[in-house]
């Protein structure tokens, strides 16, 4: 990782200089949010959403060193509770926060439910079964047409509204997902330094050197499947809330390695490089949109060229959330 | 009734041959590189376009005729689609190969993309109508119906999988990438061109995906951009569960998987009284392969092998 190194502790400046120019560049954008179009404010929203995504499934990949490939179960699993409790479907209309509540609850879970079964694959083995998951989780959705309204999905989802306040707008969205994203992942970034990410850590490294030191690696493991699940599963209510409509489309493979896609590209283990990542994925191909087909093409080639260039993503595992505020406060 | 039953056995044995020839390219590259190749299902979309191309040009005009004009088109295709490979693992996988594990696998990603959309940009997204390999003749037996098409498929892909039957195990080729796939390090010390192993791995793998995808549109009577995808990850499904890096794995997952498809078409429905229709076979491929890798965690020949050998670099 010897690219990484312009931010060295030995270079204090320069980590100065760029952690500045990080920080005003994300106040400035968030300050001319209200500003901007709808669609615009739409396009973040959903970055914003795909940085929720990346958080994560970057527990499972990133910190516990997992593939998880069926990553987007959880999020159908958010997204169908609210599409289910606060709709005509059944006639249930519960507010929004409690929905927050039952589909992170239903999220982790998930999340155990798939984790125990997988406990003892390593590999390629644990990406296909979870894949495998994925997939089954998306055809019993698309078939349980009762339940879930099948292939054309729920529509006419409630507005959501927090203690009295409407959330209807896109700008309103935005706070709500800022707000989300800003403790989701003050939170998780937290975890990794806890004694439980460090457990996940050393079986990303070496599980049977981490058992052999006394860590649970089936707690630690199953503790990050279900973390990661809450987060997907919170992500999945909040963006059927701002669509107001889901369906399982919205839930396919391809869905869930992008995800996968947005955190290697980014810096893999890095909650900023998830943010680069998901930049470059959802925010490229929305400017390219007048190119039609040609921008996935591009889009495809540029992955290649990417991962080519910078294996480890691009931004530094180094720059971290700490060293953004070493570098602002200089400590 | 037994008609039914033979029939039903012949259509698995044909799917089943077609997923095990993309299955043995997945399994392969895995074998030598220890990566999953997520753009192999597009050498199969790949066969069925580049097939397409040659006999229209062959027909129409070099005015070659008939069965020679097919054949001809499916050997340049498969051929082609061989080097296709080749080129894709120096310009894309290559440069990483002494990265991270999943780097690779994700530029292969990025390959996949690429040749989708830019088969999209070239041909259309639309399905296209894809020509018959072989006249339409059907038999009757016992009451069921079997084509000649598929008793040609049967023998095109047993002839391609006993072909690479003996390469791998028959020839001097076959022993350098059966070294190479023991373990890379080692053959590189005893002299072996490790570099060309690989390359005779993306060109034999991409070269049967390709065959596999002119029988598979053939069968079906079209081919479309996208259809890949979804038979790549059938046919990986089977490498799986066959035991991922086994050659004979790769063709018993393949078969499995194609009977528990047809057969789970037939009788879930019967099975559970109508309350699971046949859309839910894809739920029962997959849950019967989560069953199996918790019984046999490294699928159903493949080796248990202790973790060093597996992770002889790092993961992520």
């Amino acid at each position: 990782m010897a690219a990484a190194d312009i931010l060295a502790p030995a270079r204090p400046r320069a980590n100065r200089a760029i952690s500045w120019l990080v920080f005003a560049l994300v106040i400035a954008l968030i300050a001319a949010t209200p500003f901007l179009p709808n669609y615009h404010v739409r396009v973040l929203n959903s970055l914003l959403i795909y940085v929720l995504l990346g958080i994560g499934l970057n527990i499972v990949i990133g910190y516990t060193g997992l593939l998880d490939l069926g990553f987007v179960a959880f999020y159908a699993v958010g997204a169908y509770s609210y599409g289910l409790l606060a709709s005509p479907q059944l006639g249930l209309h519960m507010p929004f926060l409690l929905i927050l509540l039952v589909g992170a609850c239903l999220g982790a879970v998930t999340g155990i439910l798939l984790g125990i079964p997988v406990l003892r694959l390593r590999g390629d083995y644990l990406a296909i079964v979870t894949l495998g998951f994925g997939e089954i989780i998306r055809i019993i959705i698309n078939n349980l047409d009762w339940l879930t309204g099948g292939p054309q999905g729920i529509a006419r989802l409630d507005k959501a509204s927090i203690l009295g306040i409407q959330i209807a707008r896109p700008i309103d969205f935005f706070w709500l997902l800022l707000i989300t994203v800003l403790v989701v992942g003050t939170v998780v970034w937290r975890l990794e330094r806890s004694i439980l990410g460090k457990g996940w850590a050393a079986i990303r490294e070496d599980q049977d050197a981490a058992r052999g030191i006394g860590i649970n690696t089936t707690n630690a493991k199953l503790a990050a499947f279900a973390t990661s699940a809450t987060i997907g599963s919170i992500a999945g209510v909040i963006f059927a809330a701002s669509q107001r409509f889901v369906s399982p489309e919205s839930f396919t493979l391809q869905e869930s390695v992008l995800i996968v896609l947005m955190i290697v590209v980014g810096g893999i283990g890095n909650i900023f490089g998830i943010v680069a990542g998901a930049a470059i994925l959802i925010l490229l191909p929305e400017l390219l949109r007048e190119f039609a087909e040609w921008r996935i093409l591009f889009l495809g080639l540029l992955m290649i060229t990417l991962i080519i260039a910078r294996p480890a993503g691009i931004v530094p595992r180094s720059f971290g959330p700490e060293k953004l505020i070493r570098g602002l406060f200089g400590k | 009734m037994l008609g039914h039953l033979l029939q039903q056995t012949v259509n698995a044995l044909t799917i089943g041959s077609i997923y095990a020839l993309i299955a043995l390219g997945y399994t392969m590259v895995y074998g030598v590189l220890r990566m999953i190749n997520f753009a192999h299902g597009e050498m199969f979309m790949l066969g069925a376009y580049v097939a397409f191309l040659a006999l229209s040009l062959l027909v129409g005009d070099v005015g070659m005729s008939g069965a020679l004009a097919l054949t001809a088109a499916f050997l340049v295709a498969i051929f082609l689609v061989g080097l296709i490979g080749v080129g894709i693992e120096r310009v894309a996988y290559k440069p990483l190969r002494s990265s991270t594990r999943l780097a690779p696998m994700l530029s292969s990603l990025g390959v996949s993309l690429s040749l989708v959309t830019g088969v999209q940009i070239l041909a259309g997204p639309q399905p296209v109508a894809f020509p018959s390999f072989f006249p339409v003749i059907r038999y009757e037996v016992m009451g069921g119906t079997i084509s000649l098409m598929q008793i040609g498929i049967l023998i095109a892909a047993f002839a391609l999988m006993f072909g690479l039957h003996v390469l791998v195990n028959r020839s001097r080729i076959g022993i350098i990438v059966r070294a190479v796939s023991e373990s890379r390090p080692t053959a590189q010390l005893l002299g072996i061109n490790v570099n060309g192993a690989i390359s005779m791995v993306f060109f034999v793998g991409p070269l049967l995906g390709a065959a596999g995808g002119i029988l598979y549109s053939s069968y079906y009577g079209i081919m479309s951009p996208s259809m890949g995808a979804v038979i790549g990850l059938k046919a990986f499904t089977a490498a799986i569960l066959g035991g991922i890096g086994s050659i004979p794995g790769a063709m018993l997952g393949a078969f499995i998987l194609a009977f528990i498809e047809v057969w789970g078409t037939a009788l879930l429905p019967i099975v559970t009284n109508g309350v699971l229709g046949t859309e839910y076979r894809d739920v029962l491929a997959f849950a019967i392969l989560i069953l199996v890798l918790l019984v046999r965690p490294a699928g159903l020949l493949g080796e248990a092998v202790s973790e060093e050998s597996i992770v002889y670099k790092r993961e992520f």
